[in-house]
């Protein structure tokens, strides 16, 4: 998300308690908080409010173009560049450039989907802070950063609390 | 609630901490003297295999059995079992993952790594049968200054390179991408400074927000989506190398789904084989990979192998109802002819001895799973040796027949692959977490009451 900032993040030792409270936050009214989980949580994006990825258009866009760039290789280099008569058969052998044209459609989907997916969680990070070493194994946090909408420190301690957090962290830098 | 209850995926009573904790255990603890032992075992093949292969390409390929008429041996032979291995891996991790095998998520990382193990360990062998592997670039369409001339995209040859650079290129990939999660688990239990570099940067710096995660997953989706039609059409167009020639016993268009059951099957039982040795090696793993994973995966083996056994008895019955004189020659000859036992070894390892799995009690059994499993793996090289050699040595002239006269230097390969497979899985092993910790978790309450909530999930 951009610069870091300061905010304040509950922690949670359970994934259902975790989704409930981040429902609670979202109708609360902050905007820009996010949960972080060490698995993808189930019903975790509907409770923060996160929009369906745009990635599959991307995918479709680049397997489109892998489609016409296997047409256009083989067109232009079997019928244009060099033309060679192999056993009698067109220039332009349709149904042989199948397999090419296919491969190249899987490979521009495949890696450019990877490729927006780093563009998109903007990795890789370089050393990024991290609010507590186990919400990579089995903790769930929430996190509110300091200019969301209506932030208050106290406020949002309170919040947290009263949803059940575990644990309360005040950061300077995440 | 319904009246059968599903089996659950994890056994015991587990934390999300006992699975970090049980999953990393082996990457975090010190290297066992057994894992020593067998990575120098593995290491002192792959050295050999290497030698080999410079022996090969300093001298030329008249050192391996390959002649006129059996100019295809044991690099092709072996190419195709290699590619087939790693078909299963794929089939794991992303066709059952379009289906919502949830079973899948414990086996998924080893089987998908043995995938692009394997594709690796394949991917040498036609690049050496070229016979002057330093020009192995012309294969690649390039500007060039010779016209410039480029390749022929008529050939399944070059559509083999596309599909198998491909299908190694997306595997890697994929294979990453499900593992960056776990890697940032390993460095944010780090200890040490140099483990937390290493792993901080393998996992690029990934924290597990919410909206990271929203577009990791819908990726995880679009590659499974993109793996499943590749994965059927690298050993498609593997069985197009064969079936586009005009050859008896290759020409055939039963070639394409053939080739990808055998592929499974031979995945699979590549599979068992080093599940059940993880199992011996890491006893704790046994709760993540259980019994009834290891049985859905023989019932696997059996449908596989019963559709490669379909396959045999089709290819004979179409060569007698074509009438064609000369594909009813070559598989006759196949089956009685000079080659007769490899015929033989194939249909008893690939078509009988899996018949063992129809018993609950063998389909369970852990010696019985690894010995059927380690008869599918000599089955289906045999299989491939069947297709490629029976058919070119004795083709439409008589005067034209010979053998195939394997020589030592086509063993040292073919044993000396396995080298070079089970170095880098060993090394996998210890620096990897070979079960996809993220994936895992989810599944941890399928078929069990979750603490502190009512009812089920």
């Amino acid at each position: 998300m951009g610069q870091r900032k300061g905010g304040i993040a509950g922690l949670w030792y359970d994934d259902h308690e975790c989704v409930v409270a981040a429902t609670k936050v979202r109708e609360a009214g902050f905007k820009k908080f996010d949960a972080i989980t060490p698995f993808p949580v189930h019903g975790m994006e509907e409770a923060v409010g996160i929009k369906r990825s745009p990635i599959p258009y991307i995918a479709f866009g680049a397997g489109a173009t892998g489609l016409l760039a296997g047409v256009g290789l083989q067109y232009w280099t079997s019928a244009v560049s060099f033309p060679l008569n192999v056993g009698g058969k067109p220039f332009f052998s349709g149904p042989a450039f199948i397999p090419v044209m296919f491969e190249l459609t899987i490979l521009f989907a495949a890696l450019s989907s990877v490729g927006a997916l780093f563009a998109m969680c903007r990795l890789p990070k370089i050393d990024p802070p991290v609010i507590d070493p186990d919400l990579t194994s089995h903790k769930f946090a929430l996190f509110i950063p300091e200019d969301d909408v209506g932030y208050n420190a106290d406020r949002c301690e309170q919040l947290l609390k009263s949803l059940g957090a575990k644990e309360i962290k005040r950061l300077s830098d995440y | 609630m319904s009246s059968v209850a599903r089996k659950p995926l994890i056994l015991g009573s587990k934390t999300y901490k006992d699975i970090t904790d049980d999953i990393c255990a082996p990457v975090e603890a010190p290297a066992t003297k057994r894992w020593f032992g067998l990575l120098l075992g593995a290491k002192a093949l792959f050295l050999f295999y290497i030698v080999h292969i410079a022996i090969i390409i300093g001298t030329g390929m008249g050192l391996l059995g390959v002649n006129h008429p059996v100019a295809w041996g044991t690099m092709i032979i072996t190419f195709v079992f290699w590619i087939g291995i790693g078909h299963a891996g794929t089939l794991i991790s992303a066709i059952l993952y379009l289906f919502r095998q949830k079973w899948r998520t414990s086996v998924a990382r080893s089987a998908e790594a043995m995938t692009v193990f394997a594709v690796m360990t394949a991917g040498i062998f036609p690049l050496i049968h070229t016979g002057r592997p330093w020009l192995d670039f012309w294969l690649l369409p390039y500007p060039n200054q010779r016209g410039p001339l480029w390749v022929n995209f008529r050939s399944p040859l070059l559509w083999d390179v596309f599909a198998v650079s491909t299908y190694a290129t997306v595997s890697t990939v994929f294979w990453y991408v499900g593992l960056v999660p776990d890697l940032a688990t390993i460095r944010d239990r780090a200890k040490t400074k140099l483990r937390r570099l290493i792993y901080g940067t393998l996992s690029l710096g990934w924290r597990g927000s919410s909206r990271d995660w929203a577009h990791y997953e819908i990726v995880y989706l679009l590659l499974a989506g993109l793996s499943t039609p590749l994965v059927l059409s690298v050993h498609t167009i593997v069985s197009f190398d064969f079936a586009v020639s005009m050859l008896p016993g290759w020409h055939t268009t039963i070639f394409p789904p053939y080739f990808v059951a055998g592929a499974v099957f031979s995945g699979f039982g590549m599979v068992i084989t080093l599940l059940t040795l993880v199992r011996i090696g890491f006893p704790k793993f046994k709760d993540y990979i259980t019994i009834d994973h290891m049985e859905v995966m023989n019932k696997i083996i059996m449908t596989t192998g019963l559709m490669v056994g379909y396959a045999y008895g089709s290819e004979f019955f179409i060569a007698w109802y074509s009438g064609n004189h000369y594909e009813v020659y070559a598989f006759t000859n196949r089956a009685f002819g000079p080659y007769w036992w490899s015929y033989w070894i194939m249909i008893s390892c690939n078509v009988v001895i899996p018949q063992l799995f129809w018993f609950e009690r063998f389909r369970r059994s852990i010696p019985v799973m690894f010995v059927v499993s380690i008869f599918v793996n000599i089955g289906m090289w045999f299989e491939r040796f069947v297709i490629t050699v029976t058919s070119l040595h004795r083709d439409f002239l008589p005067s034209n027949w010979g053998m195939y006269a394997w020589s030592w230097f086509d063993s040292a390969i073919l044993f000396g692959s396995f080298g070079m497979f089970l170095t880098i899985f060993l090394l996998y092993l210890k620096f990897v977490p070979a079960i996809s910790i993220a994936e895992v978790k989810p599944v941890l309450y399928v078929g069990k009451k979750r603490p502190g909530h009512e009812g089920g999930h």
